[in-house]
Order: structure tokens, then C-alpha cells, then sequence
């Protein structure tokens, strides 16, 4: 009974199979095979670097420096990242990084948001000159005046009793310093968030006897917050992953940031023959994690600003 | 009051002068932080860099006195073989990342720009790589790429395959990636492309997205296959968006400074532009000179700015 059916359908089956694989699910799902392998290449590409970090982060060193090597770890283990945040430089480079990030960022959006408020509502003579300033800005290579920075840190004398704080070795060199690159991309996109809004709720503020800088505060501010959070993040980003300005403007290990300490890095397992390369690894995975979760969740707002910024610069 | 004496022709355009004087005046307050902030930041740093440049100030003051040296370090720039070499390889490195990041982030935008289930997530995906730290992303190739213990020296060695009786490894041995100086260049640029790909390619889809969809039906409808909608079509009305990211990754890449400096440190023959003239001021503490390079990297890095407008203002006419 049953063998006679399987015969039956053996012969029918060679005429149907093309067809019906083109028309049934699975064969829909195999004609996009090398397009889903394409994005599987990409992801994969974009991500094992990760995932060797982490694997490298959690391999305890027996292991970490062995050949073979081992892609999937048989003992996983946390003593790299114990080891990593467990020294001291390393927190204070957190910490350090989270000081001099923050305030850029909100110096940034302050004085930022105030010059979008003139460049994007008002008219005026020299607007334009102002905005082709700060577009120039943005493209300013920051190895250019390297060197004046690092002679203007040590301290000079200005006019009469005034003097130029000597900034050499601190967080605020960095602060100052920073803000070459996030003001005028700040100033720039926020701008363009100001352009956009509707004159409307400005005058009705207007008529209702606002002053301007009630208007800016009570009306226009709220309305492009969500211009205030994408550029502030990405102010945020540029100067927690700066590294040139660090490394020349700090001396210090208890002053560095993060990229300064990483690049430092020698571990408290670390011994003279072994760079501490899990430690380092587990370092890394501490650092990149808060920047992935803020990416992921914000993906959306950052390509807005990126592209606003990019597209119209 | 004093606009008064101008005769006012017609009464509303005097008050839109009154409010228009006002605006100016706080349009110009508003703008005060932030004009104090560049002219500090930028504009009196780059004039005190021309100074100096024209001087022998070293950051130990004290030792040698600053003085006027006139063209003394230009003169010596233009005989440095080492700076020579610097501006050389950061040139490759410019050409090779530039060109890989474009074809690569072109063909990555296109993949991604067809809808399928999870293309937000693909794009948050390639976003990951832009937001981590040079540094960090630098380190992480550096492990990879280790000598002994590194993933790409065991991926190359274990991958093999058999071909016309011939037996071919991907590698036949481990290699010192970085230390070697025949490779040290692929390696600083497989970071950064590895890094600003997916980003190039995020700047390309935003191209992609505003082209009307109904000029590709309208194309096939007419016959034209795929290949002549991506040449016809796809490239022509993609060009501001090409441009913009050229421009902006060539800019990025001239100044390269964390690969190089994570990899290599202060290695001759492995100095892009921005390391040598970061050693020059810090490590060796030249400042005079130091200024000098940065004079000579600001204006090769203008030059490409100027390349680029004359071929934008010479092709859109």
C-alpha cells in the first residue's frame, strides 16, 4: 500500500519540482539565499571584531596563550573584567572621560543652541558669514594647532593683571579644547532644527508680550529637543573617543581618559614577558558597551543629525 | 534716533530698520559665546601656529631662547625626508581607505536599501562600528592581528582548499601583520575601513531613500534592465551624497592620527602625517618646527578642499 504510493509519487514528482519550488515557501526563500547570505556577510563583518573581544575578555590566559587557538572558550571566566575595573586607572579614566565628555557636551548644546537661536530665527547682516565660519570649522584638521594649544596649556600672560590659566595637565585643557570640534557641528545642525520650526507659535508668543529670550526658553528650546539629545550625543561620542588632544595635553596617568588608558594599559596580572591583551580586551568591552546600548537605542535620531549635517554641510 | 534723519519713505519698511536693528543686536549677543569660543579655540591658536612657525621655540623655553628664525624651518621642511615620507604614506592610506570605504559602503547601501525583515536592525548594526573609539577599535585589530596568537593568523592558516591537485593554504605561515613593514600599511587600513564602512554606507543609504521610487518602475516599464538603472539612474542622482561623503572621508583620512599612533607609536617609515608632527611637538618638543608641519599639513589638506570645489564647481556647470 504504502510502497505503491511512494512509487507513484517518485514519478510524478520530477515534473512538478521546479515549479513547485519556485512557487512554494520554501522555494521563495531559497531564491533569496545569496541575498540573506550578502547581509549575513556584512553583519558578520561588522561584528566579529566584537565578539573576539568578548571571547578574548572572558578566555582565562591559559587558554588566551595557547595555539590552537580557541574559538569558543571551555572555562569562560570573569577575572579579566575583575581585573580590569579593579584597577584604579582605569576607573578614573571612566570617570575622567565621563567629567570631560559631559561637559563639553553640555557647554556645546548651551552656547550652541543660543547662536542656532540667532542664525535660525533672526535676520541679520553677517548671518551668513557666521555660518560659513562655523562650516569651515568643521572640517578644521585639529593637528594644526597642536602646537599653539600645547603652549597656550603651559600658561601666558594676556593684558594688565589678566593671565591664561595654565590648563596643561587637565581635564579642562581637554574641555576647552574639545570644543573646536562640537561647537560648530552643534551650532550647524541644531540650526537647521531651528530653521524648520514654524513661525507661528513664535508670534503668538510675541504678541502675548514674550521677550525673545523667553521665547528661546519656553517655546523653541522644547520644541527641538529632540535636535538637543541627537547632537548632544554625538558631541558626547566625538570627545569621549578623542585621542590626539589626550595623549599631548595630559601627563598624568590619574588625569587620562578612556583612550589614553587603554592605549596605556599594563594590567595588574599583566607580567613583564605578556602584554595583559584579556584585561585590555575586557577593558575595551567596558567601554564600547554604554556607546552600542546609546547607538542601538538611538539609532534612528543619529542619522538624522549625521545625515543633516553631512548632506547639508 | 539717528535713522530718524533718513527719510523713512514708507512707514512699515522704517519699522521692519527698528526691528531688524534689534534682531542684529541680539542676533549678534546670542552669538557672542560661541564667536569668543572659535576665535579662542581656533582662529588665535592657528595665527599663534604661523608665528611660531617662523620661529625656533622649543616647549622647554629656557634652554634655548625663542627667536625670529624667518624661513629657517620651512627650509629645513622641505629637505625632510622623514616628513616626505609621512606625507607619502598617508596619501596611500588616504587612496587605499577612501576607495575601498566608497566601492564597499556603496554595494552595503544598496544591499540594504532593498526592504527585507530586520533592515532597521542591519542599520543599527552597522552604526556599532562608527561609535566605538578609534583607539579601542585599534587595539581590537592589534590582538587580531597578533603574530602568534591573533584570529586572522589562525583563520589563514586553517583555511585550505584543494585545486587542480594543488593544495593551497589562504596562508602558509603566520605573519607579523604589523610589524612587517610590507604589510604595516593594509593593516592600519583594514581598521578604518573596517570601522568607517559601515558608515559610508549609512551616508549613501540617506542618498538612496529620497530617490523616487516610480523613476525605476518607470525605467523598467520602458525595458531597461537593472544594470542600465543603476548607471543611468542610481549613480547620477546619487552624486551630491557621493561627493559629500568623498569629501568628508578624504578630509578625515589625511588627518589620521590614532591607527597609526596605536599600532606603530613613533616607528620610521610608519609616521602618517599627523604622528610625525605630534612628535615633533610633544615627544621631542620642537615647537617652532612643529608649527611648521602643521602649516604644510594645513595646507595640503586646503588643497584637497580647493581640488574638490573647482571639480564640483566645474562639473555641475
Amino acid at each position: 500500500m504504502s510502497t505503491a504510493a511512494q512509487t507513484t509519487a517518485a514519478a510524478v514528482r520530477p515534473i512538478s519540482r521546479s515549479v513547485r519550488l519556485r512557487r512554494s515557501p520554501l522555494g521563495r526563500v531559497l531564491t533569496k539565499v545569496p541575498f540573506w547570505l550578502l547581509i549575513l556577510v556584512i553583519a558578520v563583518y561588522a561584528l566579529f571584531p566584537f565578539y573576539w573581544a568578548l571571547r578574548s575578555a572572558i578566555t582565562p590566559d591559559s587558554q588566551l596563550f595557547n595555539t590552537p587557538v580557541q574559538y569558543f572558550p571551555s572555562h569562560p571566566t570573569w577575572a579579566h573584567f575583575h581585573d580590569a575595573l579593579s584597577s584604579s586607572l582605569f576607573r578614573r579614566a571612566l570617570l575622567n572621560s565621563t567629567i570631560v565628555a559631559g561637559s563639553v557636551t553640555l557647554l556645546s548644546l548651551a552656547i550652541g543652541s543660543l547662536s542656532a537661536y540667532a542664525l535660525g530665527r533672526f535676520r541679520f547682516r553677517g548671518k551668513s558669514f557666521v555660518l560659513y565660519l562655523m562650516l569651515s570649522m568643521t572640517i578644521f584638521p585639529q593637528i594644526a594647532i597642536l602646537g599653539a594649544l600645547y603652549t597656550m596649556f603651559s600658561g601666558f600672560h594676556i593684558v594688565g593683571p589678566i593671565d591664561f590659566p595654565k590648563l596643561y595637565d587637565t581635564p579642562w585643557a581637554l574641555v576647552f579644547s574639545y570644543m573646536i570640534f562640537t561647537l560648530p557641528f552643534t551650532i550647524w545642525v541644531l540650526t537647521s532644527f531651528m530653521r524648520a520650526l514654524p513661525g507661528d507659535l513664535e508670534e503668538a508668543a510675541y504678541v502675548d508680550g514674550a521677550t525673545p529670550l523667553q521665547v528661546f526658553w519656553k517655546v523653541l528650546l522644547p520644541l527641538i529637543a529632540p535636535g538637543l539629545v541627537t547632537t548632544g550625543l554625538l558631541a558626547f561620542i566625538s570627545a569621549w573617543n578623542e585621542y590626539l588632544y589626550a595623549v599631548s595635553f595630559l601627563q598624568s596617568p590619574s588625569h587620562y581618559t578612556v583612550p589614553v588608558a587603554i592605549v596605556s594599559f599594563t594590567g595588574s596580572s599583566g607580567n613583564a614577558f605578556q602584554f595583559p591583551w584579556g584585561t585590555v580586551m575586557a577593558a575595551t568591552i567596558v567601554v564600547t558597551l554604554p556607546l552600542i546600548v546609546a547607538t542601538l537605542v538611538l539609532q534612528r535620531r543619529i542619522l538624522a543629525g549625521l545625515t543633516a549635517g553631512a548632506v547639508k554641510g | 534716533m539717528s535713522s530718524v534723519a533718513t527719510p523713512a519713505p514708507i512707514p512699515p519698511r522704517g519699522r521692519r530698520t527698528k526691528l531688524q536693528r534689534r534682531q542684529t543686536r541680539l542676533g549678534w549677543l546670542l552669538l557672542l559665546p560661541a564667536l569668543a569660543v572659535v576665535a579662542f579655540v581656533a582662529i588665535y591658536p592657528l595665527g599663534k601656529t604661523v608665528y611660531q612657525s617662523f620661529t625656533n621655540q622649543e616647549f622647554l623655553a629656557g634652554l634655548t631662547p625663542t627667536k625670529w628664525v624667518g624661513l629657517h624651518n620651512y627650509h629645513a621642511l622641505f629637505h625632510d625626508t622623514i616628513f616626505r615620507d609621512a606625507i607619502v604614506l598617508t596619501l596611500k592610506f588616504t587612496a587605499i581607505t577612501v576607495g575601498f570605504e566608497f566601492v564597499l559602503g556603496l554595494i552595503i547601501a544598496l544591499v540594504v536599501n532593498s526592504s527585507f525583515k530586520g533592515r532597521g536592525l542591519m542599520r543599527a548594526v552597522m552604526l556599532v562600528p562608527w561609535a566605538i573609539p578609534t583607539v579601542v577599535a585599534a587595539k581590537m585589530w592589534q590582538w587580531m592581528l597578533d603574530d602568534t596568537y591573533g584570529v586572522v593568523n589562525d583563520l589563514g592558516t586553517r583555511i585550505h582548499f584543494t585545486l587542480f591537485g594543488w593544495h593551497f593554504h589562504l596562508l602558509s605561515h603566520s605573519h607579523a601583520w604589523i610589524a612587517d613593514p610590507s604589510t604595516q600599511l593594509a593593516s592600519v587600513s583594514a581598521v578604518d575601513i573596517w570601522k568607517t564602512t559601515p558608515f559610508v554606507a549609512l551616508l549613501l543609504l540617506a542618498g538612496l531613500q529620497v530617490i523616487p521610487n516610480d523613476l525605476y518602475e518607470a525605467a523598467s516599464v520602458d525595458g531597461a534592465s537593472k544594470l542600465q538603472q543603476f548607471w543611468r539612474i542610481t549613480l547620477p542622482l546619487l552624486r551630491p551624497a557621493i561627493l559629500v561623503t568623498l569629501i568628508f572621508r578624504t578630509l578625515d583620512a589625511l588627518r589620521v592620527f590614532d591607527v597609526f599612533s596605536v599600532f606603530f607609536g613613533n616607528r620610521l617609515g610608519a609616521q602618517s602625517m599627523a604622528v610625525y608632527d605630534q612628535g615633533a611637538i610633544v615627544q621631542d618638543g620642537h615647537v617652532g618646527y612643529g608649527a611648521a608641519v602643521s602649516v604644510a599639513i594645513f595646507l595640503i589638506i586646503s588643497l584637497f578642499v580647493v581640488m574638490y570645489v573647482t571639480f564640483v564647481r566645474v562639473s555641475e556647470q
